[in-house]
């Protein structure tokens, strides 16, 4: 049977770990590697890496660090942050990368995300959205990398989700950015309305903060997997710790 | 010498850093004559059954590949392509294993495609390649086809129904799975084909 994926999130902003709170005031939390082999020992199913200012300063993630990365992992990985077209998806994938994610670009042009899914198959390509709570519905918001540079688009989440779909993608993160870092939990009621339209597998972002939240993001809103990043990184929650609950919960882990 | 084919998929670069991490180093090639003389050869692949046979038609490797009498592993889209065709892009493939890849049935939704992620290995039959694994072991799939259960069938992974997670034919080894990407037991996995 399929387990449950739990998968600490790395956001690097120059070639470091960075953690902010919803998306501002980032704090150097130190080497990528180092906690990328420390996670992979500890079991996480999966790593993303997130270049936070890639997307927003136009340039694509240098690909020495995924080299590096992909040669002591043996564990997926998903890079993050500025692919905006085939070469740049390429050069992530061809060095050693797993999955590759997409947000502001496959806003700007969402035909991308076909283009990518013909090229290297719709399982390597994953769709990340920031989605923000308005007025009782949800709004996708675009740039969300750099405060000055985030808005809102007029898309519905739940429209961007079905488009996003139809045109290729493998998998879907979302981000719930009204609970993102202020680890009060995963919207529940968010994700288990976007997890009803979702075809794909539907990774949960934004809130994690004690092991309970995880279980309730699994048992409620059936989610594939949990992302997660301070709780991680600052040891208040072991990967290990935390799937042991999981299990005791009858949530099917990898252990 | 171990050779992996270059299948023209992205992603190769992850079994030559998982060989190197056994210890050993590996050819990216598609050139026929470095294949022939190889101890071991993998079989990649990463994109689509038809975008993978094309490539290896342009590079005249069809024939090369069914004719290797060496072992070889075909990884995910490199073990599907070792049978006869793919319902993916309506592929004839290399024909070395009689049997057809079909898309994952997706039962009243039940089934989220691709199949992503970890999931544990069953019914492993006593195959070289999967010495020392136990039943129930978690290893790394991403895929949206798959090869019914068959007579050369060595595990099974339930995703919905019963698949192969493993093949065998002569000396041609096939994981659905990553072994790359499967932490431990991949890796064993991988160290037992290289003893072959």
């Amino acid at each position: 049977m399929l387990a449950k994926r739990i998968i600490p999130c790395l956001d690097i902003k120059d070639g470091l770990l960075v953690k902010g709170i919803q998306f501002r005031n980032h704090q150097i939390m130190g080497d990528i590697l180092e906690y990328a082999k420390f996670y992979s020992d500890a079991g996480a199913d999966e790593l993303v890496f997130y270049d936070i200012t890639a997307s927003t300063d136009q340039r694509i993630v240098n690909k020495q660090w995924i080299s590096k990365i992909a040669s002591h992992l043996d564990i997926p990985f998903c890079v993050a942050g500025g692919i905006r077209t085939l070469d740049d998806a390429r050069v992530i994938l061809n060095s050693g990368a797993d999955k590759i994610s997409i947000n502001s670009p496959a806003l700007e042009n969402p035909r991308l995300i076909t283009e990518l899914a013909k090229e290297f198959g719709n399982q390597c390509v994953v769709i990340g959205i920031d989605s923000h709570e308005n007025q009782n519905d949800y709004f996708v918001y675009q740039y969300t990398g750099n405060p000055s540079k985030m808005r809102p688009t007029l898309r519905r989440t739940q429209d961007w989700i079905r488009e996003v779909q139809d045109l290729g993608a493998g998998e879907i993160v979302l981000n719930c950015m009204n609970h993102d870092g202020v680890k009060n939990g995963y919207d529940i009621k968010q994700l288990t309305l976007m997890r009803q339209i979702t075809r794909v597998p539907l990774i949960a972002s934004g809130g994690a903060g004690e092991i309970t939240h995880f279980s309730a993001v699994f048992n409620v809103a059936q989610v594939e997997g949990a992302l997660a990043a301070s709780v991680f990184h600052t040891q208040s929650i072991q990967i290990q710790d935390l799937k042991k609950y999981l299990q005791t919960q009858n949530i099917r882990v990898r252990l | 010498m171990i050779s992996i084919i270059d299948s023209g998929g992205a992603n190769i670069s992850s079994i030559q850093f998982a060989l190197n991490r056994l210890g050993v180093s590996a050819n990216l090639t598609s050139n026929p004559e470095i294949i022939v003389k190889s101890s071991h050869i993998i079989l990649p692949g990463v994109g689509s059954a038809g975008s993978a046979l094309q490539y290896l038609k342009n590079n005249a490797l069809i024939e090369v590949i069914r004719s290797l009498t060496q072992p070889v592993l075909g990884i995910c889209l490199g073990m599907q392509i070792l049978f006869d065709f793919s319902e993916e892009d309506n592929t004839e493939c290399l024909g070395i294993i009689s049997g057809r890849i079909n898309k994952i049935k997706s039962q009243d939704k039940q089934v989220i495609i691709p199949h992503m992620g970890w999931n544990t290995i069953e019914n492993i039959e006593n195959d070289f390649i999967m010495k020392g694994i136990d039943p129930q072991s978690y290893v790394y799939f991403i895929h949206s086809y798959a090869a019914p259960v068959g007579n050369y069938t060595t595990a099974t992974t339930i995703y919905g129904s019963p698949l192969s997670a493993a093949v065998r034919y002569n000396n041609f080894y096939g994981t659905q799975f990553h072994p790359e990407r499967s932490s431990v037991v991949g890796s064993n996995i991988l160290k037992n084909f290289l003893e072959l």
